[in-house]
């Protein structure tokens, strides 16, 4: 059958490789040039748990995961008990009878092919490691897709070439067993996916894309302490500090992180954190520092469902609100929220150039799903992310005697000297200053600071472009949401749109400050407004309330811990209509 | 310390003490400790001949960190016990600044005691000083975790009932590499260790025995006056070893000051290729090419 569009899941027990075979499966695809999301489930734990890696594959744009699974592939029972009524009408369930007795199961789902594929036996008959199981089920599916089995040989030569002949060949071997078991002995052919114009595409993670967006604009420290889902970011910085020049600190806890960061900034570098809530949480104070000394600073804020602990390896956009009022006090700070990887790379971009041009906190907003799932891209243009520093001063022949760092100048920024520089004198201070730094109590002085920081507002609104808008002008509903929810509401409105249903998004990446007047025109033009947030208190919907006063009274609000898949946006929108 | 690249700057170096003031005068109570340690520390600068702008001083918060204000040299007066990871930011996005922190006990032990101990076994090239005055002097006399057992303060009118923490006992298990303690009223003294650490290669760590005249009554001048002596001389003390500064640094009845522990071990910087050959402030950033980055998601 040809199709446009696969969702193929694997699934098993946590510790056997399920992700890397899930990765590898999104790899054969992107190579050729087909669109493609994945979504990796697993637990907080090292072994034992249930792991699930879903893959949707197309020959036309996609933005995000489905509901509907084609190709279920399952290491164990317990995946057929979790998964298998996401599996289509008409859908498979590759398993091997070895794993448990199915028969009653089945009896469930009369309308699925079941597959029975050996796969202990195989491996014993191979003489291969037990793990070499994942490859038998890549070859498996790659011959239920009719796709193309050098495709997937040259994958595994070029991640198992540093391991020796010996492993890339036991790999292959199992992956051409798996592939020839489907189309010689079982003579399935299930499906065949749409040609596609054959470009190399690119497959990164949200947090791949904020590495490399901060790396091209010159990031030199960076620092931070494990906590999911922000990790992967610590270790890319980590596997590049000597290609690229970059300290990387892995420090103590979040307090010594951001004030490491700080210091670094002070001294003249751009620097870069990232962290989870909790670690945000402990960052608080020192937010505040940099406000305050007027340190620039880039911090990646990767959410998962809080409070605490919370469920660590999950998806929630539950900490906008506690973001845009992060730390005491009122100062000026910038938060944005990517909706994909693309939208990572060039805004971190625009983090740093912001953060040196204002000297204030940028804060950038992703959650487990944006952070931790790939999606494929045509090459980025690194050129589109230029570097822009502002008022920054590193020759002392640029500075006059008599330097003031917090000099109260009409745009509010001062110039902003390096340390080291004879002619830049002066103190970074926490407390209250004079335009000298020296600390300072007057009335008079606290409140010309606070304005001239304040000040800064007036030329960063002018930057900070209005919500995107996708979809229709004249549409019937409009949806209100942000971040990473992007994705499965684009699918959404696909879906709808094919009910002759007009639906639009307003998308905000940018969401502090926030400029009311942009969108009051749209919310009282629009028929009928619904927000849809990763959270349980519409936190959007109270941020456009405090802004424009106006109340979105429908919501769809998902807070089960996982992402929105495109099915319940649709359903949640016709239940409100 | 850092190396001085511009020879001809240090050889008609003519400062004095007195160009390392700001236009700020202290603000300290008459007779507080920390008179003497600004007064040593300038004078170290000059001894070493060094130029404001090659210094940056970080600052934690306290009636200690207020000194901010009163010494012209680039400063960071940075949060309550988070000067030594503002420091370390510093030094490692600039190492060839001379960077120090000054701080008090309770910014130093108390709260930012974890920053204590990894910055101690880290070795940055760079020196703290610890201002203790076994009290909390800036929000006006309660205990510290330097208080002795017992003592009575706002906060534990019947007697503080932990016992003290001891901060050179804990640098020495910590790892810092030149470790040494001083009296505020003996700056000749001061100085010289002053003067030592800075040019100690690796972090280096000094507790300055600092009466605070209006909150602590115990802890005054002549109390100190009266028990400490110095560890120059004993005649075969031998600063390399570990064991033996473990023991004299919880000496309680007789205090010694002077250097405890002076050892070589390769800093952080040391470790670090990617400054080997200039610090990270000095790359040029406006173009970087990520075409090899981006190869790595095909
Ligand atoms: C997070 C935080 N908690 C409390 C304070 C209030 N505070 C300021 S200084 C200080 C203690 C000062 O004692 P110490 O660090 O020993 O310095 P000293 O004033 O004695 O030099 C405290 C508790 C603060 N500034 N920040
Ligand atoms: S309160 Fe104590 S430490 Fe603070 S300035 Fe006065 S004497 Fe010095």
């Amino acid at each position: 059958m040809k199709v446009s569009n696969i969702s193929w899941k694997i699934g098993g027990e946590a510790g056997f490789g399920i992700m890397s075979t899930g990765a590898i499966f999104s790899k054969i695809f992107a190579k050729k040039g087909y669109y493609v999301v994945d979504n990796n489930e697993y637990p907080s734990l090292i072994r034992g748990g249930h792991n699930a890696f879903t893959v949707r594959v197309s020959s036309n744009e996609v933005f995000s995961i489905d509901k509907d699974i084609n190709i279920l592939v399952a290491l164990n029972e317990e995946t057929i008990k979790l998964h298998q009524e996401e599996v289509i009408y008409g859908g498979y369930i590759i398993y091997d009878e070895d794993s448990g007795d199915i028969t009653e199961i089945k009896k469930a789902r009369k309308d699925i092919n079941y597959i029975m594929v050996p796969f202990s036996k195989i491996i014993t008959e191979l003489g291969v490691p037990r793990i070499m199981i994942n490859n038998v089920s890549l070859g498996a599916s790659v011959a239920l897709l009719n796709y193309d089995l050098e495709v997937l040989r040259n994958i595994i030569r070029d991640i198992f070439e540093r391991k020796g002949p010996e492993v890339v060949s036991f790999n292959i071997k199992s992956s051409e067993f798996g592939y020839k078991y489907i189309k010689e002995k079982l003579k399935i052919n299930a499906y065949e996916l749409e040609i596609v114009k054959p470009v190399n595409k690119m497959l990164l993670t949200g947090n791949d894309a904020v590495f490399l967006g901060a790396v091209r604009s010159g990031c030199k420290f960076y620092a931070a302490y494990p906590m999911t889902p922000s990790t992967s970011i610590l270790e890319s910085f980590a596997s590049v500090e000597n290609d690229y020049n970059i300290v990387t600190k892995h420090a103590e806890d979040e307090i010594a992180v951001i004030n490491m960061a700080i210091g670094a900034s002070f001294a003249g570098v751009r620097a870069m954190v990232a962290t989870s809530g909790g670690g945000f949480s402990l960052m608080n104070e020192g937010l505040g520092s940099a406000a305050l000394t007027e340190t620039p600073l880039v911090i990646i804020l990767c959410q998962r469902p809080a409070p605490a602990t919370g469920l660590p390896t999950w998806s929630e956009q539950g900490d906008i609100l506690f973001a845009i009022h992060a730390s005491h006090g009122e100062f000026l700070k910038v938060v944005l929220a990517p909706g994909d990887p693309e939208e990572c790379f060039y805004l971190t971009g625009k983090a740093f150039n912001i953060a040196d041009t204002y000297q204030i906190p940028v804060i950038v907003m992703l959650d487990k799903y944006l952070s931790e799932n790939h999606f494929s891209y045509e090459r980025f243009d690194f050129k589109n992310i230029t570097v822009e520093r502002g008022k920054l001063l590193t020759r002392s022949k640029d500075i006059d005697a008599g330097y003031k760092r917090y000099l109260n100048t009409e745009d509010g920024v001062s110039p902003r000297a390096v340390t080291g520089i004879d002619r830049g004198i002066h103190i970074a201070n926490s407390d209250e200053h004079d335009e000298y730094g020296y600390s300072e109590d007057g009335a008079f002085n606290r409140k010309i600071m606070v304005d001239k920081r304040f000040r800064k507002i007036k030329k960063l609104m002018e930057e900070i472009p209005p919500p995107k808008i996708y979809g229709p002008t004249d549409a019937e509903i409009t949806i209100w949401s942000w971040g990473s929810c992007k994705g499965p509401i684009l699918e959404a409105m696909n879906i709808l749109n094919q009910k002759e249903k007009k639906v639009n998004l307003i998308h905000f990446t940018y969401l502090y400050p926030f400029d009311g007047e942009s969108i009051e025109g749209i919310i009282e033009k629009s028929n009928k407004n619904i927000v849809v947030e990763n959270n349980k208190t519409s936190q959007l919907a109270k941020i456009i309330m405090m802004n424009t006063g106006y109340r979105i009274k429908n919501k769809i609000l998902k807070y089960s811990g996982r992402q929105f898949l495109p099915g319940e946006i649709v359903n949640g929108i016709e239940q409100i209509e | 310390m850092s190396k001085i690249k511009n020879k001809s700057l240090r050889e008609s170096y003519n400062l004095k003490p007195g160009d390392f003031n700001t236009e700020r005068k202290p603000t300290w109570c008459l007779g507080c400790g920390n008179y003497g340690i600004w007064n040593s520390l300038k004078k170290t600068f000059v001894k070493l001949r060094l130029m404001p702008h090659e210094i940056v001083i970080v600052y934690g918060i306290g009636c200690s960190g207020n000194g901010a204000n009163f010494i012209r040299t680039y400063a960071f007066h940075s949060l309550h016990g988070r000067a030594l990871p503002v420091a370390t930011g510093v030094k490692l996005a600039n190492h060839k600044l001379n960077v120090l922190i000054m701080g008090g006990d309770g910014d130093g032990v108390g709260i930012g005691g974890n920053h204590f101990i990894h910055t101690c076994r880290r070795n940055i090239d760079m020196t703290y000083i610890l201002h203790n005055n076994k009290v909390y002097g800036l929000t006006t006399g309660q205990t510290a975790p330097t208080s002795g057992r017992g003592f009575k303060t706002k906060s534990t009118p019947s007697g503080v009932l932990e016992i003290p923490v001891n901060p050179v006992s804990l640098a020495l298990i910590c790892g810092a590499t030149f470790i040494a303690r001083g009296f505020s009223g003996d700056t000749g003294h001061l100085l010289d260790i002053m003067k030592k650490a800075i040019k100690h290669k690796g972090f280096s760590f000094i507790e300055v025995l600092q009466p605070c005249v209006t909150f602590n009554k115990i802890n005054t001048y002549n109390f100190y006056r009266d028990r400490i002596y110095k560890l120059e001389e004993l005649k075969d003390y031998d600063r390399s070893n570990l064991n033996e500064a473990i023991k004299k640094s919880m000496e309680e009845e007789k205090i010694p000051t002077g250097i405890f522990y002076d050892i070589d071990r390769p800093t952080y910087e040391d470790g670090l290729k990617q400054i080997e050959r200039k610090p990270l402030v000095d790359h040029m950033i406006a173009d970087i090419d990520i075409n090899r980055l981006l190869n790595r998601f095909y």
